[in-house]
């Protein structure tokens, strides 16, 4: 390009960003020619204290790696491990993970709502949709005792019932949200303001979002159909026949812009809601764990060998988590894939060609946890500097480890 | 020119120094009232009513941070620069059946002219922080700029025009003559359509004249973490809250004085300093209610617009609402 472009910085600190991650932009104008994605800001080495607990323990750690998806990677984590020890869950437990997940999922997406409004400058309907969220969050709160940490997950099961009185308190929650959701709609979907600054923009064609493997909504919204809860039913999802949602549903037509990611994320509300009900209607009568001792369960781990891979549908798309078990206290490994670390990349072609004015609306349409993504960073111990490392270079320090362990 | 005492020019520059005190006080409370409206709107609490009062104060005892890159004597000027060229428009203002203080020594055309320079000094202002995010605002600021001036100045001169067939003799564009003949009663029809055409154009343009949403693209928040603001700090920035604060008294005086003339005396047929009191007070209670629709109600209603769709609106649609109210007004009069 020419060299009348002139850069932008954004972040790591900055407005639109809700966590911390550097962003370089090339501006010609008010076009953005191009982007240079510098993460690893938010690096906690969560996977590095994980390896120094026992798996139990790791749970909580993982509901930590970020506050919106702490019924995901807990989950995630759960199978991985289940996977690897070969525990079978009851069912009534997978029935109440797949409830609290979709609880999760209805929270994560009015907040996200919520934060795209707030990035278009309509900070009306960001107070709006997020009192709405109240609702989930105090329901959670009653289910689980916790609003954001729900601390529900065990390996093996879950570690609190769902009563039938409970049962009246969540369908008087749905009932709320099937109540509000008329309003939502119509707020997000009929708005000519909004309309005008998300139809046309941040556009992540098919193919792209193939080649880049996109998950989640984001990949949802360019027409992939793709959605682990559909593709490789885990958990109540096998029971239930979950379709993966793209934008065709409301519109007839796929465009990918940010207006798709928003109506495949408001259509996924009414779908929670729908499997909730299902949940509750066929919930198992049973026990909620599989070994009820902690003791005993950790002294299963103890002796447990072999790899394990959990696999959920977060709000934001597939989380992975992996685990290797050497009969030992601590894992081997653990390793946790967040969705967001996917969508990065396609990151790129929804920016470039866009006004400087869509950076905030297309940053946020992936809706990016920077906290659930940043698992490495590459620090220069003498200058302190963050680097970039090239195949080749991750090439040779692979061999290097090799043959460090080989010694 | 008429002769001038020097007792006159002392009692005027008191009268400067009240009118700009009390500009300012009104225009903060009517901030504060914005931000708690807006909160109510909003479904929060809001702050109190003294917040922008309290938010001066502390910015005035903060640290002024001058950036490295920047041009200090344009830096540190343009604050003072944006602040008393709002102040001046106030002087020039009619309020209720007060006449301006600066009677016959300018017109509304002057006061077009003091509205840009805000605008224009808040342009250097950012190219001279040396920010690429100002530098930006700056850019967006001078499109901005370009865009409304032209159906702001349709709706003046098409006022001033049609004053200007009724009372040939006079001084048209004297804000006092227009405060004293409404638009409203000189029209047929034809023109009342095409002054509410003109009124609408004003309320659109005023937004985008104070920088609110949905017109607030040179400040964006999220989008450029503030903009032509983003360098400013501590005294310089205490002083652009003051002028926007004053700005937004200003552009919805213009409102009131080109569209809502009207006095509350008469009606009571008082006189004197009861009669001066009560139509301030009225003043007061249109002001609020122009500031309410024109600035809170728009910018809790609506998502911020990209600058290429805010020059859009501004140069074909309110372009076309103004002319359209011109056409109507000359067709109304031809007939």
């Amino acid at each position: 390009m020419s060299n009348k472009t002139y850069s932008i910085p954004i972040g790591p600190v900055h407005p639109s960003l809700k966590e911390p991650m550097t962003f370089h932009f090339e501006i010609y104008g008010e076009r953005i020619e191009k982007v240079h994605l510098a993460p690893g800001d938010n690096h906690r080495g969560i996977e590095f204290m994980g390896r120094q607990r026992n798996p139990i323990q790791i749970i909580y750690l993982a509901e930590r790696i970020c506050g919106i998806c702490s019924a995901s990677h807990p989950f995630a984590f759960c199978q991985a491990v289940e996977n690897a020890m070969g525990i079978e869950v009851p069912e009534k437990a997978q029935y109440i993970r797949a409830i609290i997940a979709e609880l999760e999922r209805i929270h994560s997406h009015i907040l996200w709502a919520g934060v795209a409004a707030h990035e278009l400058g309509f900070d009306s309907v960001l107070f709006l949709s997020w009192r709405a969220r109240e609702e989930v969050l105090d329901l959670l709160e009653y289910l689980t005792g916790n609003r954001i940490n729900y601390g529900i997950f065990m390996i093996g099961g879950v570690r609190r019932d769902i009563t039938s009185e409970q049962i009246t308190r969540i369908k008087k929650t749905l009932d709320y949200y099937k109540e509000i959701y008329g309003k939502l709609e119509d707020i997000f979907l009929n708005d000519p303001t909004i309309a005008l600054r998300t139809k046309k923009v941040g556009i992540l064609s098919k193919e792209e979002a193939i080649q880049l493997s996109a998950v989640g909504p984001t990949a949802r919204a360019s027409g992939l159909n793709k959605d682990v809860r559909q593709d490789q039913p885990y958990a109540a999802y096998a029971d239930l026949e979950v379709q993966a949602i793209t934008p065709e549903v409301y519109s007839g037509k796929v465009n990918g812009d940010v207006y798709d990611r928003i109506v495949v994320r408001l259509l996924e509300i009414v779908q929670s809601i729908q499997i909730i009900e299902q949940c509750l209607a066929n919930l198992p009568e049973g026990e909620i764990v599989a070994e009820e001792k902690l003791v005993k369960l950790l002294n299963l781990i103890k002796k447990a060998q072999g790899e394990g891979i959990g696999r959920h549908e977060a709000p934001r798309g597939e989380v992975i988590h992996y685990v290797k078990l050497n009969q030992s206290e601590l894992p081997e490994v653990w390793k946790a894939r967040a969705p967001t670390y996917n969508n990065l990349m396609p990151w790129i072609p929804m920016l470039i060609g866009q006004q400087i004015a869509d950076i905030p609306i297309v940053l946020a349409s992936i809706d990016p946890c920077i906290a659930c993504m940043d698992r490495v960073t590459i620090l220069d111990r003498k200058s302190g500097q963050k680097n970039i490392l090239t195949k080749d270079d991750l090439h040779k320090l692979s061999v290097e480890k090799t043959r460090r362990m080989a010694q | 020119m008429m002769e001038v005492s020097l007792l006159e020019i002392i009692g005027r520059i008191i009268g400067a120094i009240i009118i700009a005190f009390i500009g300012i006080v009104v225009g903060l409370f009517y901030k504060g009232l914005d931000r708690k409206l807006a909160a109510k709107m909003q479904a929060r609490l809001g702050p109190p009513l003294r917040q922008p009062f309290l938010d001066f104060f502390k910015l005035m005892i903060k640290e002024n941070i001058v950036p490295e890159n920047a041009v200090p004597w344009i830096f540190n000027g343009v604050p003072v620069l944006t602040l008393v060229s709002a102040l001046t428009i106030l002087f020039y203002l009619p309020v209720g059946s007060i006449p301006p203080l600066l009677s016959g020594y300018g017109d509304v055309i002057l006061i077009i002219y003091l509205l840009t320079l805000p605008a224009i000094g808040m342009v250097i202002g950012g190219f001279a922080s040396g920010s690429p995010y100002a530098n930006v605002g700056a850019q967006r600021e001078m499109v901005m700029m370009m865009s409304y001036e032209l159906p702001l100045v349709t709706t003046v001169i098409s006022i001033g025009w049609k004053l200007s067939q009724v009372y040939p003799q006079i001084n048209v564009f004297s804000l006092e003559v227009i405060n004293n003949h409404p638009i409203w009663g000189l029209v047929g029809p034809l023109g009342f359509v095409g002054a509410i055409f003109l009124l609408l154009t004003l309320a659109v343009v005023t937004p985008g004249e104070l920088s609110k949403i949905p017109f607030d693209v040179p400040e964006a928040e999220t989008e450029l973490a503030g903009g032509l603001l983003v360098e400013y700090s501590g005294r310089n920035l205490a002083l652009f809250s003051l002028a926007d604060a004053t700005k937004t008294i200003v552009m919805a005086s213009l409102t009131i004085v080109l569209f809502f003339p009207y006095n509350i005396s008469p009606l009571f047929h008082l006189s004197g300093f009861l009669a001066i009191a009560l139509d301030t007070l009225f003043f007061l209670v249109k002001l609020f209610l122009v500031i309410f629709i024109e600035v809170t109600f728009i910018r809790v209603a609506v998502a911020r617009f990209k600058i290429d769709q805010v020059s859009f609106a501004y140069w074909v649609p309110i372009s076309l609402m103004g002319l359209l109210g011109l056409v109507l007004i000359f067709l109304d009069h031809i007939i």
